[in-house]
């Protein structure tokens, strides 16, 4: 059977307003509604649909990040996931995290828990990388599958249906392998009332990056962060020939 | 940021303003209009004056082209969001102003003109739309927010805003609206305080009459009277603000109003609970109020029925299916590590007393809109069932859901569905009787068979609906004799030609 790793990552819940902070320097974080990144949860979902039917013998999620990000791992925990380990990253090096610094740490982690699977979701909604499935396969030179819409695992390998554009493609790789999941994997669970009191007794395992031996220290500069800009107001023409009289007057014919 | 992945969630979990899936579920059914008012109920034009160029040109002096004649544009405003009822107006006005409504409502006053205040039209008695051709008064061009004082946290604004519109406002001043319904991406301020509507967290912010600390509004003979006060205590001589709150439009229209508004949560919390019996729901309720206290912010209830309503017809997932019956308690408060403890203590405690069969618990925003939509989509989603024959009851907590099991056995097969649902921790339950096709028969063996069964509990026959056009001739179910011939009385004092909403509230 095997060993699933997850990454969680802790958002701003998307039916929140994002706001941008007066000095551009990023968007307003305090006080303001955190959850799981969605596709994340995605991979939660498949993780633990896997456990239950005895493909995957144990469940674990990882999520790097202040000390707040043990909350998306109890969302995890509650979800069906069996432990959760928390990287915590805190300060600049939180605020500059990337793909690049999460996929280290994956990737280590997936070597301590001898994981054969590795499920992502393939973005997140605040930084839309798209990028960290891809690194990690790259760190353990194990095959990739992303934007996965379907998973069916064979006896030594894993039949992935993909999400490519315009269409469908269904490839097969070795295990172990890294799997970013997309959205129409699955429609992930609320988490019901015993789970939840059960994932308060599930452990959750502190580590640094620097226990992984992976260095976070910053790579890029945020120069400014910016709202984008808002749609102008359109205007209702009475027919046909205004509008033809406004393209022109706009030179646009 | 919050760009591609953002908006693709968006599509699958159908995030939308509550406003535009009304438009939606109003264009479904928009095929079959319903009868005019004037043919399917018994009911006389009264001895007003017919539109003439003269009105028309007055109006059309005073508002320009805020003045509505097209028939096809005027339909909208004459039929109500539950289509139960439809006027024949062919004028409505939009004036931007106070003094404009004063001088529209003097100019009727004096020509005997018939008018239709209308806010949002979101009313589910038929209050908001013309019974005949009055002329429709609508609200929606006075939306201007006037004042929001973060200190006392009053709000002072128009009565056209919408009310989600203004929550949105005060949550930039970390304050929100005390009251909340499923209309609020549609219905306006006026439209709420003319009904003096409850909504989902009345158990705890309290009704309108508490929060409406003061009102601007025109008389039926055109004078303003300014009772707009912002003080949250003022005995100086009686209570006018009350003569306008809850009387639908028909002692006067409700211009500028002064809300206190609470602070915003910083701790919101929502379980979502299944059980199986009635009696199970009071027990948790009472055990709700008791250990959650101070922080419990709504307690409403669902049968299987009424959620099946949102699933089936509008797609909305059930996180927890199949029990015959449905719990939301939410949670407002101030430390989300104090006001969880509570709540997971609580859960716990029903859960182990076996009063819960199941459920889920979550302060994720995004999750508790799902929730909610459960809840609050129930009357868009029950348009598609036919015909609804809709109640709005206050009854005595332990008789708050006996009408379903007896309307079963008194309409056997005769009805679609017939659900209850609605404010438990206020002993308001909503009704729906859903038939194929509107019949006299079905119609005689509901009414007043239901206002009947009410009045013997001494509930109330209409909660936080109104009277509106539909119910005059029950109010007194509910009020006796004496209390109507004084509103009468009222009624003749402040609008002695009877201008106002006519054929609405009083028989
Ligand atoms: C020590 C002290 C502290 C006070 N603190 C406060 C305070 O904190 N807040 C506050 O608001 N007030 C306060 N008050 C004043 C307050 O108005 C009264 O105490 C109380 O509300 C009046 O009740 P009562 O029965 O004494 O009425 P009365 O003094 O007997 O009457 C008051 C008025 O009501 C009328 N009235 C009385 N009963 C009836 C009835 N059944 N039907 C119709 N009319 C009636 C009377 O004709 C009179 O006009 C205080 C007074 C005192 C002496
Ligand atoms: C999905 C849905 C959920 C609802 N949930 C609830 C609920 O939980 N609780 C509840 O109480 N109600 C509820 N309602 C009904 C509720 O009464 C209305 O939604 C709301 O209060 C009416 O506001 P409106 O602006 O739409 O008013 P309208 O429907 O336009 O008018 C209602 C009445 O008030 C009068 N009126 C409107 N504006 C003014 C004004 N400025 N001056 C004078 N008279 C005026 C009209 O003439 C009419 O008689 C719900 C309705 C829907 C469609």
């Amino acid at each position: 059977m095997a060993r699933v790793l997850v990454g969680v990552k802790r958002v701003i819940d998307y039916a929140v307003k994002i706001r941008v902070k007066p000095d551009k320097t990023g968007v307003v974080t305090d006080g303001v509604k955190h959850s799981m990144n969605p596709f994340d949860e995605i991979a939660v979902e498949e993780a633990v649909r896997l456990k239950e039917k005895k493909i995957a013998s144990e469940v674990i999620a990882v999520s790097c990040g202040p000390a707040q990000s043990q909350e998306v791992l109890r969302t995890a925990l509650a979800m069906g996931v069996d432990k959760g380990i928390h990287v915590e990253i805190t300060g600049a090096e939180y605020d500059t995290l990337q793909p690049i610094h999460v996929s280290k740490i994956l990737a280590k982690l997936a070597e301590k828990e001898k994981a054969d699977l590795v499920i992502v979701g393939k973005q997140a909604i605040d930084d839309d990388s798209n990028q960290t499935a891809q690194m990690t396969a790259a760190y353990l030179d194990w095959p990739q599958a992303t934007f996965a819409s379907k998973i069916e695992k064979g006896d030594k390998d894993i039949t992935v249906t993909r999400e490519v554009d315009g269409g469908l493609e269904t490839i097969k790789c070795k295990m172990p392998a890294v799997i970013s999941a997309d959205l129409r994997l699955n429609e992930p669970r609320y988490a019901t009332l015993p789970n939840i009191m059960k994932a308060k007794k599930k452990p959750i395992t502190k580590l640094t990056p620097k226990d992984l031996g992976v260095d976070c220290a910053p790579r890029i500069q945020v120069v400014s962060v910016e709202d984008p800009p808002t749609r102008q107001a359109g205007v209702v023409l009475p027919d046909v020939d205004a509008l033809v009289g406004k393209l022109k007057e706009g030179g646009h014919v | 940021m919050f760009s591609r992945g953002a908006r693709q969630l968006e599509r699958r979990l159908r995030i939308q303003p509550l406003g535009t899936s009304l438009a939606r579920a109003y264009a479904a059914g928009e095929s079959a209009l319903p009868q005019l008012t004037k043919d399917r109920y018994p009911v006389q034009r009264g001895d007003y004056a017919e539109l003439t160029d003269n009105h028309l040109s007055f109006f059309k002096n005073l508002l320009g082209h805020r003045v509505i004649t097209d028939a096809s544009e005027c339909e909208p405003y004459n039929i109500d969001w539950i289509k139960s009822v439809r006027g024949y107006s062919r004028c409505v006005l939009k004036p931007k102003t106070t003094e404009e409504v004063s001088k529209i409502v003097s100019f009727c006053n004096e020509h005997k003109v018939a008018i239709c205040p209308q806010g949002g039209n979101t009313g589910l008695v038929g209050g908001s739309v013309p019974v005949f051709d009055e002329v429709v008064l609508s609200l929606s061009q006075m939306n201007q927010v006037l004042d929001i004082n973060d200190t006392s946290g009053v709000l002072v604004c128009e009565a056209g805003c919408i009310l989600e519109n203004l929550d949105e406002r005060l949550s930039d001043h970390g304050l929100m609206m005390p009251l909340d319904l499923g209309a609020k991406g549609s219905c306006h301020i006026g439209g709420n305080v003319s009904t003096n509507a409850g909504g989902l967290r009345l158990l705890r912010y309290g009704n309108l009459q508490g929060s409406v600390l003061g009102l601007e509004a025109v008389k039926a003979n055109g004078e303003i009277l300014d009772c707009l006060s912002t003080l949250k205590k003022d005995n100086t001589g009686f209570h006018l603000k009350h003569l306008f709150i809850g009387s639908e439009g028909s002692l006067g229209i409700v211009t500028k109003v002064a809300i206190q508004c609470p602070p915003k949560p910083k701790a919101v919390n929502l379980a979502f609970l299944g059980l199986k019996s009635f009696e199970d729901i009071l027990k948790v309720l009472k055990k709700a109020k008791h250990e959650l206290g101070e922080i419990l912010s709504s307690c409403e209830m669902i049968d299987e029925r009424s959620i099946n309503v949102c699933t089936e017809h509008l797609k909305v997932k059930n996180p927890l299916p199949d029990y015959p019956f449905y719990m939301l308690i939410e949670t407002h408060g101030s430390n989300n590590a104090h006001d969880e403890e509570k709540l997971n203590q609580f859960l716990e405690n029903v859960m182990s007393d076996g009063l819960v069969l199941d459920g889920t618990a979550t302060n994720e925003p995004s999750k508790m809109k799902n929730i909610w939509e459960l809840r609050e989509r129930i009357t868009e989603g029950l348009l598609y069932d036919g015909y609804v024959f809709k109640y709005d009851i206050s009854l005595p907590i332990e008789n708050f859901y006996s009408l379903v099991p007896v309307m079963k056995e008194r309409l056997g097969s005769d009805a679609v569905r017939i659900s209850g649902y609605g404010h438990l921790g206020d002993g308001n339950i909503h009704l729906n009787i859903s038939v194929k096709d509107f019949t006299q028969e079905i119609y005689k063996k509901i009414e007043p068979f239901v206002y009947e069964y009410t009045s013997k509990f001494r509930g109330s026959v209409s909660a936080e609906h109104g009277i509106g056009f539909r119910k005059p001739k029950y109010i007194h179910y509910s009020k006796s004799q004496e209390s109507v011939q004084l509103m009468k009385e009222l009624k003749k004092l402040m609008d002695p030609k009877g201008i106002l909403n006519p054929y609405k509230v009083l028989p």
